[in-house]
Parts: C-alpha cells; structure tokens; sequence
C-alpha cells in the first residue's frame, strides 16, 4: 500500500493533468523547511509533503480573493475542510471554486491535536479513525473539576503571558472582521503588555459559533497560551445548549443567529 | 493566478524567526509563520506579523526629503548626502567626534552593520553606535 503521501500526489496529478486544474494548494519542502505552496505542474510533486500541519483556508481565500475566476484545488484536512464551510458560511470563499482532496490524519495526529473528528466529509486518502472525545482531555477535565474562582485565576495568569502579537487573530479562519475590535483603543490599550482579559474574552465571544477547533491559534502563539481549550469549553456548551458544532454543513446557521427568531430562549 | 510563497527571515530583530511572504501576482500579503524554522516553530511577534505593511504603504518614503522653512521638499540624492555630510563635518568640527551617534538596525545586513560602525569609529572618530534593536 502506498504511503498517504504518495496517494496525495497522485490525486493532485489527476486534478492537474486530467481536470485540468490551474493550481492545487499543498505543502512542499524546499530548502529543508515546508511551506504552503500552489502545485501547477506535475513535475514537482515530489516535493509534496503532509506534514506539518498547516491551516489551509486562508490561504485558499486570498488566493480566490485575488483572482476573480477560476478554481482552485486544496489538499484538506478535516480542519480546513471545516474552516472553509465556516467560512462560505461568512461568505468569505467560494465552495464551488474549490476542489477538495480529503485528507484524514492519523490517530497519532488525532491527539496531538485533541482533535475531535480528524477526517473531513469526504475521504480520499487515509482511513477515517475516531477522534478524541471531548471528555478524553485532561487540561479539560482538571480545569472543569476547579471552581469558578480557581479557573478564573488560571486563565488569568495564563493571559497574563499574552505578548499581544495578534498572532491568534491572525491565524484564526473564522476571525473575519476588517475592523478588529482588537486594534480599537477603548478597548485594548495600545502599548500596555499584557493585554487586559477583555483582549482574550471578545476573541472567545466573538468566533463562539464559528470556532472549529483547528488549533491554528494555539499553534501560533509564542507563549503557550491553552487557547483551544478554553474555546474546546465554550463549544461544549454550544453543543450542549444548541446540539450545533460549526463547520459541519454550510446551510446550517448559528443557533446564535437564529435561535431566539426561531425558538425563543424560554422554549430551549 | 500567480500565487507563490517565499521562505525569509524576519528583518526586524537579531532573533531571526522564519517566515513564508505570500505574494499574489506581485501583491504582498502577511506573513506566513514557518512551522519548521528551527528557532521560531511557528510563531512570530507583532513585529513579525507586521513584516510586510510598509511595502506597499502611502506613507512609506520613497525620495529624500529636506526640511526647509518647516516644509519637506523633495531633492535629489546627491544633493541629500551633500547635505548630510557638511552638517555632520560642522558639527564635529563645532562640537568635537562624541557630539554624533550612530544607530544601525537589525534590519541591515551584517556588512552595513559593520561599514556604519566603521564609519563612526573611523571616519568620525566616536564609538557612540547603536541599534534599533534595543528598542
């Protein structure tokens, strides 16, 4: 059996050659480092790795953005599929432009992530494993098992690290906005190290439907801050509150958005 | 579409962290943190994040400016070292070597470093250089 790597640049050739598409988006080691980079030809898919994981849909929306037409092919993960339907959702891209070539990661991937569900919808290469239940995360489990007041103080010495390097907004495919609240200084200090909780708490609020667990924010920060575990809390109760997970289905809205038009909150 | 990414290095700081630049038929965008940069993983600072802005700002400076009368005008520049020259003859001249400062950036590279402290040692005569990245 062939390595998920060598099945990847299989496909990839197929939608070059065959579907003739312009370009598929992919990763590529050069140089001894790996990097996002656009396929167009299929001579140099030898360079075609998997690994290390990088989000993939931001890149694939300025790359659509910067070309009016014209598709686009994409080597996704679970996570980027996921980030790319919230996205539509946000009317940030274009799902009909995109080709994806579902990537399942493995189980070892699965938990360096804590990934709940490491496969996207359609799975080209890779066998689908079960994710990590929500349940199965320590930091979880210690922080739940702590009153409100210790769980407090831990996320305040944790945000007490912040070097406020946007890193995490920046990364972040669901953190849309052109105007970041973020830059505004009502309400974050411009100069002052660290940030006040509000920097961390309007971020929380404000991808609280749209979060897809990616991981990317806590990948990116310098300081280690558990970011995905406070966001893995707050979709926990979305799913608790709403039976809604984000990025799963692109006509399906934010109980945010919808909930008190359709069922008032009185009725939950 | 000509979508391409291009592995750097940060120029802000002496730290060094990797880098991808996207540029997109000639269009600069942000950074892209390299995950496999031995030093950074991944990460960058706002310094970083912020590597590309100037590029394309309005507010970048592309000419030499000369204040005259309160104003900046625009001259050539050979008329800007000129400039720049007799002023720092006459100070040094005025107020002795120890009067002037140096200040290099981590931005240049090893070898302008390395002429700009000369030039201050050797040709001015004072050992005041410094750098921006201490800031």
């Amino acid at each position: 059996m062939n390595t998920p790597e060598v099945e990847i640049r299989e496909r990839v050739r197929q939608l070059l050659d065959d579907d003739r598409l312009p370009g598929v988006l992919g990763l590529r080691a050069e140089h001894g480092h790996v990097g996002p980079h656009v396929f167009n030809s299929a001579d140099d898919l030898t360079a075609l790795v998997l690994e290390p994981r990088y989000g993939m849909a931001l890149v694939c929306q300025a790359i659509l953005d910067g070309s009016p037409k014209g598709r686009l092919g994409v080597v996704a993960r679970g996570c980027d599929e996921r980030a790319l339907i919230e996205m539509a959702k946000l009317g940030q891209v274009d799902l009909a432009r995109l080709v994806l070539i579902g990537l399942a990661c493995s189980e070892q991937q699965a938990r360096e992530c804590m990934c709940t569900r490491p496969y996207p919808r359609r799975i080209d290469v890779g066998e689908k494993v079960a994710g990590v239940a929500p349940g199965d995360d320590a930091r979880v489990q210690q922080l739940l098992a702590q009153d409100v007041q210790a769980r407090l103080a831990f996320w305040q010495s944790e945000f007490n690290r912040c070097i406020k390097c946007y890193g995490c907004r920046n990364v972040c495919p669901v953190c849309i906005c052109d105007a970041c609240v973020l830059e505004e200084m009502c309400w974050v200090e411009r100069g002052k190290i660290p940030p006040e909780l509000p920097f961390h708490l309007i971020r929380a609020y404000h991808i609280a439907d749209k979060c897809i667990l990616c991981g990317a924010c806590e990948s990116a920060c310098p300081v280690d801050i558990p970011l995905t575990t406070l966001y893995a809390l707050s979709q926990a109760r979305l799913k608790e509150l709403f039976d809604y997970e984000p990025g799963l289905d692109v006509t399906q809205k934010s109980p945010l958005t919808t909930t008190l038009e359709e069922t008032p909150l009185h009725e939950l | 579409m000509n979508y391409r990414t291009v592995l750097t290095i940060c120029p802000y700081c002496g730290c060094g962290c990797g880098m991808y630049l996207p540029v997109l038929d000639g269009c600069l965008g942000r950074p892209i943190p390299d995950k496999t940069h031995p030093l950074s993983q991944g990460r960058l600072c706002i310094k970083g994040w912020s590597a590309h802005e100037h590029v394309a700002s309005k507010d970048r400076l592309t000419k030499p400016l000369v204040k005259t009368q309160g104003e900046f005008k625009e001259v050539g520049w050979d008329a800007a070292l000129d400039l720049v020259a007799a002023r720092l003859l006459k100070i040094r001249e005025q107020h002795g070597p120890d009067s002037l400062a140096f200040l290099c950036s981590a931005k240049c590279t090893n070898e302008e470093n390395f002429l700009l402290q000369k030039f201050a040692r050797a040709v001015i005569g004072t050992n005041n250089v410094d750098h921006c990245a201490r800031l």
